[in-house]
């Protein structure tokens, strides 16, 4: 008799939105246009869910979500396209004034994710002294070291999540998941920052099979840190997911165009985010149209 | 030496920003500043730690676009490891640049509903205010070097007081024009070189404050072993285009 499995824990797109309610704080993994878990950012946009707080090291995930109207408050360091300097997205959702923000270094996020990990409360950091993050966001407060050196720092507040959403290249059934390009950004401390953490992947293998390809240390997540997998094959598009796909520039190109141009904008959104996960990926496989 | 361009002189003003910083990662932000980096690390500087843009370190240094071997892993998580412990020289730009060095990189208006929104903070805060920190500005003017700045990302001189300050160390600014550093009054922004062909009043006039002026000196122009070397990081010269005659 062989020894009982642990749970096995794929779930759909869908089921996963269902989890996340209104006025939830979710963070998003990734980094700029690079691994965003995009099919569960593109189940969100589908879904009724409104007033949520963002944290992101943001790409288009960000700009995407306030255009839908999902966003109440964003908390980033940056917000990028990377290849495209500025998202038209948000640029319009803060240019109109329709977002609260809290507008952080970006070393403040991690160690603010850090904190919410490990359970602190805060955690010190001298990124911010001197700047206007702490002029435009009160609730920052500084801490005196203890010690003799009686140093000033910045007590970061834990980003605390409720909803973790992150995109790794390869998962098992479940939970573990690794990483098969040159950066883990920071996927694992947004899963441990989190209450609910949710993984989408390019394919669900088996166990043997996930490990078998990698060195260990590409193990970014393992099963503790995760409670839904969801297989999304090209589901960080149009970010990049290497080595299995680049940044699908050209795309990206159309997304900036349309979203800088209210005319264009609801076409775009007519073509490729009318219909669930499967339209999107049949809408961009016949190839975009200038 | 009539074909030096603006380009190659920038690209030199850039890579002597590196001179000194022995065994630190060099983190240029943008094409001017990578190319001055690359040219550093051939030259004068052998010793810089480059990454290719991603997570990698180059063992070699390739050019502009190509790729090259590696030496090392530096995925972002490391990157603010190296930030905290201070072995990193940051070259990044500015939207708007004041007297004192404070750097707008976020947004530009109020802070509630900006007029126009750019990246937010980035590193700036975290960079400034833990080591040596240098802008290069490709196209110099008063809107630029601004008397204040609408939102402090990078920090300045002026802010950077108390003990948590004690590795601030704002090195330098590159402009089109000319190059500046902080040893003006209350360590306010001094002009120390004009590029070749700009006068000092050209300057000034590209420039909302009053510049701190003493020994005014000519921007070196590239030795001919470095215009060989920006020719191997460069050979498309695409330093020219980011300084485009006015």
């Amino acid at each position: 008799m062989s020894a009982p499995a642990p749970r096995d824990k794929r779930m759909s797109l869908d089921a996963v939105v269902a989890e996340i309610r209104d006025g939830m704080t979710v963070g998003i993994g990734g980094w700029g246009s690079r691994r965003k878990p995009m099919a569960l950012v593109r189940a969100l946009l589908r879904s009724p869910v409104r007033d949520l707080t963002v944290v992101s090291f943001g790409g288009p995930d960000v700009g995407l979500l306030c255009a839908a109207g999902k966003v109440r408050e964003l908390v980033y360091g940056f917000v990028s396209l990377d290849s495209i300097p500025y998202d038209p997205l948000f640029q319009q959702a803060r240019q109109s004034g329709s977002v609260r923000v809290r507008e952080l270094d970006e070393g403040m996020v991690v160690v603010g994710l850090r904190a919410a990990a490990q359970r602190l409360p805060f955690l010190p950091i001298r990124a911010g002294l001197g700047s206007d993050v702490l002029t435009c966001d009160p609730s920052l407060r500084p801490v005196r070291s203890p010690y003799d050196d009686g140093e000033e720092l910045v007590a970061m507040p834990a980003l605390t999540l409720d909803v973790a959403l992150v995109h790794l290249s390869r998962a098992d059934a479940h939970g573990n998941a690794s990483y098969l390009g040159p950066d883990p950004y920071f996927d694992d401390l947004f899963c441990l920052a989190a209450e609910r953490r949710f993984v989408s992947c390019e394919r669900i293998v088996p166990t043997a099979e996930l490990v078998a390809d990698v060195p260990p240390q590409a193990l970014l997540i393992n099963r503790m840190m995760v409670d839904g997998v969801v297989e999304t094959p090209n589901g960080a598009h149009f970010t990049s997911c290497v080595p299995d796909y680049g940044r699908d520039e050209t795309f990206q190109k159309a997304y900036a165009a349309a979203a800088s141009d209210h005319g264009a904008w609801a076409g775009f959104t007519e073509r490729y985010l009318s219909g669930d996960e499967a339209a999107y990926q049949s809408a961009i496989a016949t190839g975009v149209t200038a | 030496m009539s074909d030096v361009t603006l380009g190659d002189v920038c690209a030199v003003a850039c890579a002597d920003l590196f001179a000194g910083d022995g065994e630190i990662l060099a983190s240029p932000m943008g094409t001017m500043p990578l190319v001055g980096a690359r040219l550093a690390r051939l030259s004068f500087a052998p010793d810089l730690l480059l990454s290719d843009g991603e997570a990698m370190l180059f063992a070699e240094v390739p050019a502009l676009g190509s790729a090259a071997p590696i030496e090392g892993w530096i995925p972002y998580r490391k990157v603010f490891d190296v930030l905290a412990a201070g072995t990193r020289h940051v070259v990044m730009g500015a939207n708007q640049l004041d007297r004192f060095g404070n750097q707008n990189i976020a947004h530009l208006g109020p802070h509630l509903q900006p007029s126009r929104m750019m990246f937010g903070p980035r590193g700036g805060p975290g960079n400034t205010i833990n080591h040596r920190t240098s802008y290069w500005v490709p196209k110099q003017s008063a809107r630029v070097f601004t008397p204040s700045v609408d939102f402090v990302s990078g920090v300045g001189t002026d802010r950077a007081v108390g003990v948590s300050a004690r590795f601030h160390d704002l090195h330098r600014v590159v402009s089109n024009l000319g190059v500046f550093d902080f040893g003006g009054p209350q360590r306010s922004m001094r002009l120390i070189s004009v590029h070749p062909g700009v006068t000092v009043d050209e300057v000034q006039a590209a420039t909302s404050f009053e510049l701190a002026l003493d020994d005014v000196e000519t921007t070196r122009l590239p030795t001919d072993d470095e215009l060989a070397l920006l020719e191997r990081i460069d050979p498309r010269r695409i330093r020219d285009r980011q300084v485009p005659p006015a």
